[in-house]
């Protein structure tokens, strides 16, 4: 129930939502095997972890989730602990994952307790980008509300700062190469540590209203 | 008669590239010398030379435009913002002057800013100017009405409405301490040197898919994301009409090549650019709002040899070549239109 209103606060018509809120696979809540259960870093509701960095994974693209446990199983992605996991993980252990968190609301955020001048340079980099050194805006492809577009680009707003540092950083020294056609890589490489910084916090403040956790 | 001129001229120019064109240096300056090069200049605004005066040996510096946090706070800055909100977000601001899911800022990239991309503070100082594609001298307001009629396939706001006044204020605002009636560098698209293959639909179409279908779908639907365009559709219903500027194959090359994909561009070849604006440019719109009597006839009087309106890729690529032989002699000789045999066009800018 909790999930439909929220669906419907944010004007998303989401028809297998009720029924797949109802019951998380097995995957999610007990894992399989090597595959522990996601839930154990990234809750049930796809929340993630702020302070240990696990990524809110709530209403992720099926396909973009399905794309990073192949990736992670082919090499071409690579984490510690997400590694032999997605290796564990069957065809329908990730489909059925993947339709699970998609259908999650996203999380409320934390409250910010971070420099609102690091947040202001973060927002003016998240909507207008650097063009000048050809940096486009994160919400040119990841819609003008970070909710992302389905189904190559991922929401980004109200993701964990910690998480996107992370990642922004892992494309700009190329630990992390499987985006497609470079699209990350081309712009986290022109980007500076404090632009990371200040975009990744900006981010993890959008959050969804009205919905908490 | 400056039409029957353009024709001429084009013929040149496609003879002159098809003599032998390597692949252009990257850099901006190099570019905006072949963007000068006498030509029908359709895309890049001038038909011929800078205007008067303007030598372009002695081509001004790149401008800035005002950055937005200086957008006054007063009655005249929450114009300039209504402008900006209109072009950045044409689908809600100017719903009533739209018919299809393009805004502004699909094709004017960075909020109109940018240069390379048509940014609107070079756009402002060229009016009024005379245009072939109208046959008159336009002012900025009459220029922004085309844009509606065939970028936008909707409706031109009358010249006194709220919506033109806030528009041209963000022109005038962005164009503050730009110099009147030059040409500055980034104005426009750049001009893509005509590559060693004739544009061909199969590479085209590989091209699009490696390159543009993440955004642009795989029939260049464009993708929405909670009900609105996240990507703008590229042909279709949705997208620009047979009468805008980018349904031209040089023009959108231009453009494709220095902006796409985002945070990409100059990446493309020469090649890729014109195979994939071909490509692109091969597809179903909606109709040009200027059809009169046949497709024929209409293409006759405003389609020239860049575009696919009323002719299949093989005519065009016949009638490119014909054009060629044609002006072969001439554009052996590099030939380079006297100066005033281009007063009557200068500074002629079509869509």
């Amino acid at each position: 129930m909790r999930s439909i209103i929220s669906h419907a606060l944010m004007g998303v018509v989401f028809i297998a939502a009720p029924a797949v809120a109802a019951a998380p696979p097995a995957i999610v809540t007990q894992g399989k095997g090597a595959a522990l259960a996601c839930a154990s870093c990234h809750g049930a509701d796809g929340a993630g972890n702020a302070q240990a960095g696990f990524p809110v994974l709530a209403q992720l693209p099926p396909a973009h989730f399905a794309k990073q446990i192949a990736d992670f199983k082919a090499g071409t992605r690579t984490h510690p602990i997400m590694t032999p996991i997605a290796m564990a993980m069957s065809a329908e252990d990730t489909e059925s994952s993947a339709r699970h968190y998609a259908s999650q609301p996203r999380p409320k955020t934390d409250a910010a307790t971070v420099d609102p001048a690091v947040i202001a340079r973060g927002r003016n980099l998240a909507v207008n980008g650097a063009w000048d050194r050809d940096v486009p805006p994160c919400f040119k492809c990841h819609a003008v509300d970070g909710l992302g577009v389905a189904p190559a680009f991922p929401p980004i707003a109200g993701q964990h700062a910690a998480y996107t540092v992370s990642q922004l950083q892992a494309w700009k020294t190329g630990a992390r190469t499987n985006d497609p056609q470079k699209l990350m890589k081309t712009v986290a490489e022109k980007l500076s540590a404090d632009e990371i910084r200040s975009v990744a916090e900006y981010l993890a403040t959008l959050g969804n209203p009205g919905e908490g956790k | 008669m400056n039409r029957s001129l353009g024709y001429v001229l084009c013929a040149l120019a496609l003879g002159g590239i098809v003599g032998g064109c390597d692949k252009q240096p990257p850099e901006p300056k190099a570019t905006e010398a072949v963007a000068a090069k006498p030509g029908r200049g359709e895309q890049t605004g001038f038909a011929g030379a800078p205007p008067d005066g303007v030598d372009s040996a002695k081509r001004p510096a790149a401008f800035t435009p005002p950055a937005e946090s200086e957008i006054p706070q007063n009655e005249y800055g929450e114009t300039v913002l209504l402008g900006k909100n209109i072009f950045v977000n044409t689908q809600q601001y100017a719903k009533a002057y739209v018919g299809n899911g393009m805004n502004c800022a699909n094709c004017h990239l960075d909020n109109g800013r940018k240069a390379d991309s048509a940014p609107l503070w070079a756009a402002y100082v060229l009016y009024p100017a005379y245009r072939q594609k109208t046959g008159q001298v336009d002012t900025i307001q009459s220029r922004i009405q085309g844009c509606f009629l065939y970028s936008m396939n909707g409706k031109a706001p009358a010249l006194d409405s709220k919506e033109m006044t806030a528009l041209v204020t963000y022109h005038y605002w962005l164009a503050k301490g730009a110099p009147t009636g030059v040409k500055l560098p980034g104005q426009g698209y750049v001009k893509v040197a005509k590559p060693a293959l004739t544009p061909d639909l199969a590479r085209g179409s590989k091209v699009y898919e490696s390159n543009c279908a993440i955004c642009h779908g795989a029939n260049g639907e464009g993708i929405k994301a909670r009900g609105e365009y996240a990507f703008p559709p590229l042909w279709g219903r949705d997208s620009f009409n047979w009468g805008a500027g980018m349904h031209r194959i040089d023009t959108a090359a231009g453009f494709i090549q220095a902006n796409m994909p985002y945070g990409l561009g100059g990446t493309l070849s020469d090649q890729e650019a014109w195979d994939v604006a071909l490509f692109m440019n091969s597809h179903e719109r909606p109709q040009d709002p200027r059809l009169k009597g046949s497709i024929a006839q209409t293409r006759d009087k405003h389609h020239d040899e860049n575009c696919l309106y009323g002719r299949t890729p093989e005519e065009l690529a016949a009638s490119i070549a014909r054009k060629a032989e044609a002006g072969g002699d001439a554009a052996a000789g590099q030939a380079k239109p006297a100066p005033e045999q281009l007063e009557g066009l200068s500074p002629a800018i079509s869509h």
